[in-house]
């Protein structure tokens, strides 16, 4: 089984988002392998061990998701690479770029989180699908092996859906699809002696203006908390029956 | 220095395994004065507490400089490493001092957690800071030592398999310094419990399980004793700069999360119409602790690049300690100040490390003994005790 995993370095999500300049400040804030990238790697790191093969995790962006790349890594994948750019592309644009590097090798297997805890847009993956030709299926909660196809379970939200996919397939991860593992001491070390290639965008023959989205982002900010303060007047019945009907709008919305 | 990106990925390692121990994991078993077993396993599987141990007996073969962010994290992350920070460091008298046939037979077992040797005997009732005259002897008789007196606040013992013990070989009116005579034995627990020592836990204000300890006529082989007889005050004395670097961390971890605790609450917490982190007496103590938390950081560091690299480092080690365990006890107070009466609330956890990180200016070595350390071994003046 040849393994291809997409991870991206998120915030991590104890830190508070503080917005400076128009854009979120990453001063003294620390980063993580993105929570939903854990059980992707998880996963394929499983696969590898059951049924053999190799795993390799590819992340699009700055200097600084090296060390994602080494936390997944260190999880067991065997080789990363990592398309250097500045970070602001958008889903558009990440998505032709690790198609283009995914090109490059043949994969029977594709996994990505099922999102990112920053962009929060789900998009990446079934993107990146869609620009390979191959079937996607997005938020899985199980996935086995049988034969060259893969069996999936999905959430639908009351009830599950189960798919049989012929392989190669991309899969994203949901919270839920396994208990991804610590990196132990002795397999952060190891991972220090891994590959990681590093790649620019015309490494893979990529024009970085035809990347750029169509959209742009006009404002960033924290929306205000909206606190709505009410007195109720009245007869103590009068405010009793107020706040209970209050209380029940709140709790059956109409 | 070890580059940054390396010591973020071991953080971030450490955090992972953190992150299942919350607030509550600690706060719980502080109430119970359990030990944090489940924590110690984790941190154990994953190898983290044999990162000193040198590859060749089984361990990851790293510096101090990583193995001191790896405490600090955890106490960055609330949690707090006493429990298990010993079996990191307790081994490096059998690394640096015994034999080649006690290396091979214990060390390995420790790197893969099978043995653990995270209990150290030194402090006794009678005797205290003054160690060379403590009481505890071992009289030869044969293959064996006969070892009688007693120890106090000897932490963890109930939670070890092996301890290193110091005690007096020759009595003291027959050496020519009192530093001599003194020899260093591994006691293996599992065997000596109800043969000749009994472990006594003492409550203390924080969850810590430490302990008393009598001895009658314990018996210890010979083959047990580290090195040379009567040099073992020598062999404890070099491991304690490690010991001071990785303690320093500690405190350094704990005043960085004192901080960001106070800093998160003065900007939430509305009074008088507005948060009380606008407020200059509120805000003046938690950035005077962060100063000074982060210049003590900067001395760890430099203590620790020269532990690694081999050279003297005793000042460095000791001038670590006394800045950290102020600053993380400062941060401490103004974390308690700041959060008013909720301070005291045990849900807040504030109390909770308010009292852990207090340990700091007394054990393992008390300010005072550090500040005597500088004033006579780095600025020469004369010996005050
Ligand atoms: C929770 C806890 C865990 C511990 N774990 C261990 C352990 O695992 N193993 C172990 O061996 N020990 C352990 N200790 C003991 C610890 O190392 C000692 O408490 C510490 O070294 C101080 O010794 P003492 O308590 O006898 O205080 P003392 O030596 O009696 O000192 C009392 C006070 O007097 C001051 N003082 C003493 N002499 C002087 C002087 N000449 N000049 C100025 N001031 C002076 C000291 O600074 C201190 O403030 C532990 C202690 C505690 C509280």
């Amino acid at each position: 089984m040849n393994i291809l995993v997409f991870v991206k370095q998120t915030f991590d999500t104890e830190e508070t988002v503080v917005v400076q300049g128009g854009r979120v400040s990453e001063d003294n804030v620390r980063f993580v392998l993105n929570p939903y990238d854990e059980y992707a790697v998880e996963q394929a790191v499983q696969v590898k061990e059951e049924f053999g093969g190799e795993v390799t995790v590819v992340a699009v962006g700055q200097e600084r998701m090296e060390q994602a790349l080494r936390t997944a890594l260190a999880m067991g994948a065997d080789k990363a690479a990592l398309v250097e750019d500045d970070g602001s592309l958008d889903e558009y644009g990440v998505a032709k770029v690790l198609a283009a590097f995914a090109r490059r090798g043949t994969y029977d297997l594709l996994f990505a989180g099922q999102a990112t805890v920053d962009g929060a847009s789900a998009q990446t993956g079934p993107r990146v699908a869609e620009e390979l030709g191959v079937p996607v299926v997005a938020a899985i909660l199980r996935f086995t092996l049988e034969g060259d196809r893969a069996v999936v379970e999905r959430d639908m939200e009351g009830y599950s859906e189960r798919l049989s996919v012929p392989l190669p397939a991309l899969f994203t991860a949901q919270q839920g699809l396994n208990e991804p593992r610590y990196p132990t001491l002795p397999n952060v070390m190891k991972a220090k002696k891994k590959p990681l290639e590093r790649l620019t965008l015309e490494d893979l023959g990529l024009a970085r203006e035809r990347l750029l989205g169509r959209t742009a982002t006009v404002e960033c900010f924290v929306a205000p908390k909206t606190r709505q303060r009410r007195m109720l007047q009245g007869s103590p019945e009068a405010q009793a029956q107020a706040l209970a009907d209050e209380l029940r709008r709140f709790v059956l919305p109409d | 220095m070890a580059d940054q990106m390396w010591l973020e990925e071991l953080r971030s390692g450490v955090r992972r395994i953190c992150n299942s121990f919350p607030d509550s994991y600690w706060r719980e078993l502080d109430a119970k004065r359990e030990y944090p077993q489940a924590f110690v396993e984790a941190l154990t599987k994953a190898g983290y507490l044999a990162a000193l141990i040198p590859e060749e007996y089984g361990g990851s073969g790293l510096g101090v400089t990583e193995a001191s962010v790896i405490l600090e994290e955890i106490h960055r992350c609330g949690g707090n490493a006493a429990a298990c920070h010993a079996q990191m460091y307790t081994m490096g008298v059998i690394l640096r001092h015994g034999s080649e046939e006690q290396k091979r037979r214990y060390l390995p077992e420790i790197a893969k957690g099978n043995i653990r040797l995270q209990a150290f005997g030194v402090t006794e009732p009678t005797t205290g800071s003054d160690t060379t005259q403590l009481k505890t002897t071992a009289v030869r008789r044969g293959d064996r030592y006969v070892v009688n007196g007693q120890k106090v606040f000897i932490s963890r013992a109930q939670y070890s398999d092996l301890m290193v013990l110091l005690v007096r070989t020759t009595p003291l009116a027959e050496v020519r310094k009192r530093t001599e005579g003194l020899s260093v034995l591994i006691v293996d627990l599992r065997e000596a419990v109800g043969k000749g020592l009994t472990i006594r836990p003492i409550r203390t204000m924080i969850n810590h399980a430490t302990t008393e300890l009598f001895f009658e006529n314990l018996e210890v082989p010979v083959e047990n004793r580290i090195g040379e007889e009567g040099q073992g005050f020598r062999y404890i004395l070099d491991g304690m700069n490690a010991e001071r670097i990785l303690i320093a961390a500690e405190c350094i971890g704990d005043g960085r999360w004192f901080v960001e605790r106070a800093t998160r609450y003065a900007k939430e917490r509305v009074v008088f119409g507005r948060p009380i982190g606008q407020n200059q007496g509120v805000q003046f103590p938690i950035a005077r602790a962060h100063v000074h938390v982060e210049a003590a950081d900067l001395m760890r560091f430099r203590a620790a690049a020269l532990y690694d690299a081999g050279k003297p480092c005793a000042a460095e080690a000791n001038m670590a300690k006394l800045l950290a365990a102020d600053a993380s006890w400062e941060a401490a107070n103004a974390a308690l100040q700041t959060h008013g009466g909720f301070g005291f609330a045990e849900e807040f956890d504030i109390e909770r490390k308010f009292r852990e990180t207090r340990l700091y200016q007394v054990a393992p070595i008390s300010t005072n003994l550090i500040l005597s350390y500088v004033a006579e071994h780095v600025l020469g003046m004369p010996r005050s005790y």
